[in-house]
């Protein structure tokens, strides 16, 4: 077994030198199923999280917000696309993780399980929704994996746009009639916590965390994110002159942070589990959008096939 | 008020806005990942289309109505698409039917337009033609595949280029607004678009292995606000929000 422990040495100098694991490097069982895993997870999640922006497309309320709004979830399905591309030079097909994700044997975002009730709902996914994402996905720009990484980089300069796109929409809002305002801020009244519990559970009660940490797959724990996400969002509340609804948030200066409730994880874990408000729903229509969609796929490989025998056919006659 | 030239503008504005609405319906739900992307990027083409037609529609009226003055507060009987465009979407097939009809008729129309005597109108059909010529091939490749792909997607083709059909010949209807601004050399006229919108479906058609529907009555009347019965809901959804805060900024 000395080869297994020379691969193991030299992916340990890798990831320890802070270099980049490529397709082709040895690396242990465990860590590629682990990214595969979380690049999955992550693919998935930007493939169900346009359902719930996508549930305002034929409604924006003006053209310049319509084009703006399938302009972003277009992005997102590209993004799904990047990161299926990434997981798959691990050697797994997106057919069967797409079947994983259909089948509920992987996961997505848990903040995709909440509805957007409101067109405010749709800037404060854009602000505290993809706040959250790049928070969580700047630092995975130096993920050893280095495919990965790659996806992230391309994958956070449009998700930064977004972000800010979703800011200025709630600042619309906030600029707006009494109406508008009270809509955004009933949006960040329901967002809030389902943002903080997307950086998952506490470290403490964080399964993946510490061997994620070692391999430097993550580079940062989840209450760090958290709080960094916290000290980002605060400011910007104010800016919008909306309220965050926590009535313990408030600056300490002596730890150079903002002091914040956490988020119920016991309804992080619910809702992960599947019983949040739209699980069912979300999966349902993934799943429709799939089945329904079969003929076309079928008819898609059916000509390619046809094609390709012509063309053998036609190389033969030549 | 040059009168012909709003309505001229409104109804090609009209025809991408409303056909835009119906694509965005797709997005989340389309039969793959490279679908969600291409519907929702041809979605996109067209409501910027819509975008800089309506607007225009609007300075030349002069009475201060912007894109979103005419896309939100105008009633069914004043939209001016044809009918095609507001077909519901149907399966894939009937969808990528409709698409290959209108994209292949916008694609003769602003092909031409870029020539038009109107300076505006000519920049604005710059840019659609090359918008429009990725959308044809969009559509043609999508054509060819389920026309010659399996027995169902063949079956569902047939079905869906027979709903669509009957839709199709408004889109050479010429009018008194036409042909005034056809004589002017501002509009193209619908009618000589007919031979060749004919002769580029037809050689998809071919290709696929399908045939032209049989002449069936024509449907027309929305050019002159005389729609389906469903437009009223696609506008209802869509002009839903906007009505519910009347004068406020987004």
């Amino acid at each position: 077994m000395a080869g297994s422990d020379e691969h193991e040495a030299a992916f340990n100098a890798i990831v320890d030198g802070d270099g980049r694991i490529e397709p082709r490097d040895a690396m242990p069982e465990a860590y590629r199923k682990t990214l595969i895993r979380q690049m999955a997870q992550h693919a998935h999640s930007e493939i169900i999280g346009m359902q719930p922006e996508g549930n305002w497309i034929s409604r924006a309320p003006s053209l310049r917000r319509k084009a703006i709004l399938l302009a972003k979830v277009q992005d997102e399905a590209g993004h799904g696309l990047y990161l299926y591309a990434a997981a798959e030079t691990l050697g797994v097909s997106r057919d069967h993780l797409l079947d994983l994700l259909h089948t509920r044997r992987q996961k997505y975002s848990s903040i995709f399980n909440y509805p957007t009730l409101t067109w405010a709902d749709v800037g404060a996914i854009g602000w505290l929704v993809d706040g959250a994402a790049i928070t969580n996905q700047v630092p995975l720009t130096r993920c050893s994996y280095g495919p990965y990484a790659r996806a992230m980089v391309r994958i956070c300069k449009e998700e930064s746009f977004h972000q800010r796109q979703g800011f200025e929409a709630l600042l619309a809002l906030t600029r707006g009639s009494a109406a508008q305002k009270a809509m955004a801020q009933d949006a960040l009244d329901r967002w809030w916590y389902p943002s903080l519990a997307m950086f998952g559970p506490p470290d403490a009660a964080s399964t993946h965390t510490d061997q994620s940490l070692r391999w430097g797959i993550k580079r940062f724990g989840n209450d760090e994110l958290r709080q960094r996400f916290v000290d980002m969002t605060a400011p910007q509340a104010d800016v919008l002159g909306l309220a965050i609804p926590d009535p313990n948030l408030r600056w300490n200066p002596e730890r150079g942070h903002y002091d914040f409730t956490e988020p119920d994880y016991d309804e992080l874990f619910r809702v992960i589990k599947g019983d949040g408000p739209c699980n069912r729903q979300r999966m349902e229509h993934r799943v429709a959008a799939h089945t329904e969609g079969a003929w076309v796929r079928e008819a898609a490989a059916a000509y390619a096939a046809k094609q390709a025998k012509r063309a053998e056919q036609a190389g033969a006659a030549a | 008020m040059n009168e012909p030239l709003v309505d001229y503008s409104l109804r090609l504005g009209d025809d991408s806005l409303v056909l835009a609405q119906r694509l965005g319906e797709w997005v989340a739900r389309a039969p793959e990942l490279e679908e969600d992307v291409a519907l929702a990027n041809i979605a996109l083409d067209l409501l910027g289309q819509a975008r800089t037609l309506l607007t225009y529609a609007g300075q030349v009226e002069g009475a201060g109505r912007d894109e979103d003055a005419l896309a939100y507060w105008r009633d069914d009987r004043d939209f001016r698409n044809v009918l095609l465009a507001e077909l519901p979407n149907g399966d894939f097939a009937v969808t990528m039917a409709r698409q290959l009809m209108v994209s292949a008729y916008q694609y003769e129309l602003y092909d031409r337009l870029r020539a038009s005597a109107d300076e505006t109108l000519a920049a604005i059909a710059g840019k659609a033609v090359k918008e429009v010529h990725y959308h044809r091939d969009h559509a043609t490749q999508w054509v060819l595949r389920l026309g010659d792909g399996t027995d169902e997607s063949r079956r569902r083709m047939v079905a869906g280029l027979e709903a669509v059909w009957p839709y199709t010949d408004e889109l050479f209807d010429t009018d008194d607004v036409t042909d005034l601004l056809s004589t002017d050399a501002v509009a193209v006229d619908p009618a000589s678009l007919r031979d060749p919108w004919r002769a580029y479906v037809g050689g998809v058609l071919a290709e696929a292995g399908l045939e032209p529907p049989d002449d069936v009555p024509a449907r027309r009347g929305g050019r002159h606000g005389l729609h389906t019965e469903q437009l009223g809901y696609l506008l209802a959804e869509m002009q839903h929000l906007h009505r519910s805060h009347p004068g406020a900024s987004w």
